[in-house]
């Protein structure tokens, strides 16, 4: 096996049992980026020489005989959304083509004091805006099952990273599905926890009420451990909470149980929304060989409804640029990034041409698109009719949720109802675009936890399993989706 | 579900006049060309016609959505946090122009003639 091959936890295992060190693999890493991003174009930026010299670190630490955490030494992939100090963080933006992260985000920090070895930085949507990939400022990223086809967005670069074993695993972020679709795409695993599970610290704000980053593995158990690791309260989100000890909830271990091949006390809930027209055929015949797989070990299998599924992709479509134009009010040519009064010649005109230029001009097609959506959503007169209503349906979504949750302990839905598509397919229609996010945004809409795993392939590209968790029982869903993986 | 048959592909609505998307494009301080303007005034309908569906929703009942498990606001002290010299260094060295310690910037109001500069 190839070093470059490894998982999180095998590669643990080698560098205890010294049958390599940490340079080695860093190494091995940074020889297969520099061969495979010429025809993938997962990183953006990669940083050489810090990786080297952490791996060496951890080298030392090894040969003192110091007891090894689980993620040291082990190289990742960033999402470039994510600070790491010191190092560009570009956003996939003109914008910010040239601003250096001052200070490092929580679950970067996190990490690091576990002794984990960046290897750099992934490409994006611009701002994380996007379902393909094809957003970057910088150019698309390619799938690396078939390079003619987009890795799905907005978190494309660290999936196809993942699955081109150009790290070991990497962190994304999820704001409509961005982790979640990308996974299903490359034929990774990604989850997206529950909103407030982590801290959003050093992440570049996209839609505050929907945001969450999360990890992209090659199997469950590594998703576990680097959730273990960056998941938890911070002084620095407000947002974040400690994963709280709800009343009666069942644990894996109280309420269901699967071992020696067999699941008892597992009821599961097919949504019979997420099955009618515009899913591809192909793909649905290959979540219900899956759905019957858990059926055949013992789950009861259960058809629900979440009536206001149809609603879900328009109220989100208001809220999330609502909350784009807020946020990215900050790029405005004074404080950081692009700015038509840095250059050698400094603009003429007053402050306010500073801000129309810098931003008219930094900003690329789909991120003017949100932020112009976002601003007339939001103008007096159309704030009720739009945002208003939009976060009313939200409340309705939540409640269709609530009620089958007590029902059933999880749900199985597609995670895309397409297979990964062309570059150039959609990216001139931002409609169909949208549509790409059908069957993920509800989840962050109502800020639940959803895992996406591979379960099958159509014509040797991937299709991705959603499995849907309550608040908080990531655990859970985790466990559910182990069952599937060891089949 | 929703599928491409759900909103017309080719829809030429005309939701949104011209003057709206100028407008809209200045209070979201968008320089834009007309080129682009153009292109905006028909992406724009075309979205806020398949969002239009959500008026077929019956929302009387509903309130306003809140996050269930973040009922309560999380405060701090109320004290002063002081950046570091070297933090302050950082953040001042990405702005495009900085004078004293200070952002500089482009003037907001035109000074009267004559007067103090």
């Amino acid at each position: 096996m190839k070093l470059t091959d490894l998982n999180i936890v095998q590669a643990h295992q080698g560098l205890i049992k010294k049958e390599f060190s940490a340079l080695e693999l860093t190494k091995a890493f940074l020889n297969k980026i520099k061969e495979k991003n010429k025809e993938n174009f997962a990183y953006l930026t990669v940083v050489k020489n810090s990786a080297l010299s952490q791996a060496k670190k951890v080298d030392d630490l090894i040969l003192e005989g110091k007891e090894l955490p689980l993620l040291a030494g082990i190289p990742l992939a960033v999402k470039d959304v994510i600070l790491a100090e010191g190092v560009k963080c570009t956003a996939g933006s003109k914008i910010l083509e040239n601003y250096i992260a001052p200070y490092d985000a929580t679950v970067i920090k996190k990490l690091k004091g576990k002794g984990a070895v960046i290897l750099g930085k992934t490409n994006l949507d611009e701002f994380a805006m996007g379902s393909s990939t094809e957003n970057s400022a910088f150019g698309p990223t390619r799938n690396p099952h078939d390079l003619t086809r987009v890795p799905g967005g907005s978190s494309g670069g660290s999936a196809a990273a993942v699955a081109a074993n150009e790290c070991i695993y990497a962190l994304g972020s999820d704001t409509g599905g961005s982790i979640r679709l990308p996974a299903s795409f490359c034929g990774t695993v990604g989850l997206k926890p529950t909103y407030g599970a982590v801290s959003r610290y050093g992440l570049i704000a996209f839609g505050s009420s929907l945001d969450q980053i999360g990890p992209m593995t090659k199997t469950i158990e590594d998703c576990k451990i680097v959730f273990e690791a960056i998941k938890g309260r911070d002084d620095m989100d407000s947002t974040s909470v400690e994963i709280p000890k709800i009343k009666n909830r069942k644990l894996p271990a109280q309420g269901w149980s699967a071992s020696g091949g067999k699941i008892k006390n597992l009821r599961i809930g097919i949504p019979k929304e997420y099955f009618t027209k515009g899913i591809d055929p192909e793909v649905e015949k290959v979540i219900k060989e899956a759905i019957k797989k858990y059926q055949d070990l013992g789950a009861k299998i259960e058809e629900v409804s979440l009536p206001h599924t149809e609603y879900a992709l328009p109220a989100y479509y208001i809220i999330n640029p609502s909350e784009a134009s807020a946020n990215l009010a900050r790029y405005d040519g004074i404080k950081y990034g692009y700015s038509v009064a840095g250059g050698q010649q400094p603009a003429t005109g007053n402050l306010l041409d500073v801000y129309l230029q810098s931003r008219g001009e930094g900003f690329g097609e789909e991120v003017r698109r949100r932020i112009m959506l976002g601003t007339y959503s939001l103008s007096a007169g159309y704030y009720q009719a739009y945002y208003l209503r939009a976060q009313k349906v939200r409340t309705l979504v939540k409640n269709d949720f609530e009620k089958v949750f007590k029902k059933v302990d999880c749900l199985l839905t597609p995670t895309s109802p397409f297979l990964p598509f062309k570059i150039g397919e959609r990216i001139e229609d931002p409609l169909s675009m949208y549509l790409v996010d059908v069957y993920t945004v509800s989840v962050n809409l109502v800020g639940l936890p959803a895992l996406s795993l591979p379960c099958g392939q159509v014509h040797h590209l991937p299709v991705g399993l959603q499995i849907i968790g309550r608040p908080f029982e990531e655990d859970k869903i985790l466990a559910i989706g182990q069952v599937f993986e060891k089949i | 579900m929703v599928s491409k048959k759900d909103y017309n592909l080719s829809s030429t609505s005309s939701r949104l006049r011209r003057a709206p998307v100028e407008h809209i494009a200045k209070l979201a301080r968008l320089s834009l060309s007309k080129k682009e303007l153009g292109k905006l005034q028909k992406d724009l309908s075309s979205i806020l016609d398949y969002i239009e569906k959500l008026k077929k929703v019956d929302i009387k009942k509903a309130k306003v959505y809140s996050h269930q498990w973040l009922g309560e606001n999380i405060m701090r002290d109320d004290q002063e946090s002081k950046k570091l010299k070297m933090e302050n260094k950082k953040l001042l060295e990405l702005a495009p122009k900085i004078k004293d310690g200070y952002l500089k910037v482009k003037s907001i109001i035109k000074p009267a003639t004559g007067g103090r500069r």
